[in-house]
């Protein structure tokens, strides 16, 4: 244990995912070294995202303004909707350059066992979407995992009655994986080659 | 394989046992925490390394409710509270297949896992029959041949009378009288006579105390032919039942899908 502001500081640290107590102090150590301006700049960088990134109204997606770049894209077709977990996987799905539609970002995916249902995502808020009559593709990107399988049976089994086309990526992502892993050649094979469910 | 989370002094060994996957959860970039409940080791925690990773051919076979044969690292007797590490996993029925294309399936199977966690509070310590019965209930899931939410329910009341708390079907909860009573209170224990009916007692159908006992011998021609109504008041009151006796309401049970899954 430290004394004030820098035990704070390796306390906040070690509340980000993904870090433990060590890198904690190893991060924490670095910044009390680091430059004054670098600092400042990760100051405001922190501040800033907090203050001016907001959800899209639309799809979810992280934006700067009530909608993301891409729901504000007109060239971009409402007739195909790609969704997806968490806005990581739009940059993802970005990144292949195989999809011109638009995205919806549920915030996760089902999980019984963690206590996240159908109620606990932005559902019904793309249900609500879809009502509009505009969409004709539905693409299921969620994560090629338990939770994200799940998640895409529910979907298509409350999609498919309203008369839209909906489809699953294909294979080549191993199950178990993580979308933001996969190599954007893998990904936009299985953009590609997405399948009828 | 990184031999990590060992404290000084004690001696990393390997062994084997065969498991079913209860629950995954994410570990820092690409590595999962397993929750296992093994056949001779009981309910244990281990870390695998990479699985999140698209690369990984690990990952597929440790997914939630498979049942594995595993090597695992640690040491077996629970020396320390180091987490135990998965060194290799070959699959025996990988489950959770066959339930993610059948949303009630894929959520009754996310019931049994969460309450085998629960039926088996303390860690390594062995639990045979809870894992017997586990993976029969997994295995009849995937046999798709009864409906996902008697196999769900008669899962709940076996694990609640290996638990030593399961309703009283064929007695009155509180004297004991044998017969099968019209009243049913939770707090009570289960069906209780007209002498012991305590106030705010339900008065289930009583083809809905039939359904419970079916399930609980293992009587599915009678559960098979029971109708909808009688199904739900069956899985209410044993939901009401399993909830009253644990200490923490289970997360995964009021999202259990309970239409009649294809
Ligand atoms: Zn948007
Ligand atoms: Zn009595």
């Amino acid at each position: 244990m430290y004394e004030g502001a820098i035990q704070d500081l390796i306390d906040e640290l070690g509340r980000l995912p993904g870090v433990g107590p060590k890198s904690a102090q190893r991060i924490a150590f670095h910044i009390l070294s680091a430059d004054p301006a670098d600092v400042g700049r990760l100051a405001t960088a922190l501040r800033k995202v907090k203050e001016l990134v907001r959800f899209c109204t639309t799809c979810y997606n992280v934006a700067e303004s009530e909608q993301c770049r891409i729901c504000r894209d007109p060239r971009r077709t409402e007739e195909s909707i790609c969704v997806v977990e968490e806005p990581k996987d739009v940059v993802a799905i970005e990144r292949t350059g195989e999809f011109r539609g638009k995205y919806h970002v549920l915030g996760g995916a089902i999980n019984p066992l963690e206590g996240i249902g159908p109620d606990n995502l932005r559902i019904r808020e793309l249900l609500a979407r879809l009502g509009t009559g505009a969409v004709k593709e539905l693409i299921l990107a969620t994560d090629p995992n338990t939770e994200g399988e799940a998640t895409a049976t529910y979907l298509a089994l409350m999609v498919k009655p309203m008369g839209i086309d909906v489809s699953r990526l294909a294979s080549g992502l191993p199950v178990g994986g993580d979308l933001e892993y996969a190599d954007e050649i893998t990904l936009g094979r299985a953009f590609e080659g997405r399948r009828a469910v | 394989m990184q031999d990590v989370g060992v404290p000084p002094g004690y001696r990393r060994q390997l062994y084997r046992d065969d498991a079913v996957v209860l629950r995954v959860q994410k570990l820092g970039e690409s590595d999962r925490i397993i929750t296992l409940l093994t056949r001779h080791h009981g309910r244990l925690r281990a870390v695998a390394r990479g699985v999140r990773r698209t690369t990984s051919k690990f990952g597929a076979r440790l997914e939630p409710f498979g049942h594995v044969d595993l090597q695992l690292a640690g040491s077996p007797e629970g020396v320390g509270s180091a987490l135990h590490s998965v060194s290799q996993v070959e699959a025996i029925d990988l489950y959770g297949g066959t339930f993610l294309a059948d949303y009630p399936r894929y959520t009754a199977a996310s019931a049994i896992a969460e309450t085998a966690e629960r039926l088996t509070p303390i860690e390594r310590e062995p639990s045979l029959r809870i894992f017997q019965l586990t993976l029969g209930a997994l295995r009849a899931l995937a046999a798709r041949e009864h409906d996902s939410s008697l196999v769900l329910d008669a899962y709940l009341l076996r694990g609640m009378s290996y638990a030593g708390w399961a309703p009283a079907l064929a007695e009155c909860a509180v004297c004991g009288t044998p017969g099968r009573h019209g009243a049913f209170s939770v707090p009570a224990g289960g069906s209780v006579c007209p002498d012991c009916r305590p106030p705010g007692a339900a008065h289930p159908a009583p083809a809905t105390l039939g359904l419970m006992s079916a399930l609980t011998s293992g009587d599915w021609s009678v559960a098979d032919a029971a109708e909808g109504p009688v199904r739900r008041e069956c899985s209410g009151l044993v939901a009401a039942h399993l909830q009253w006796h644990l200490e923490k309401a289970l997360r995964s049970l009021p999202l259990v899908d309970r239409r009649t899954g294809p």
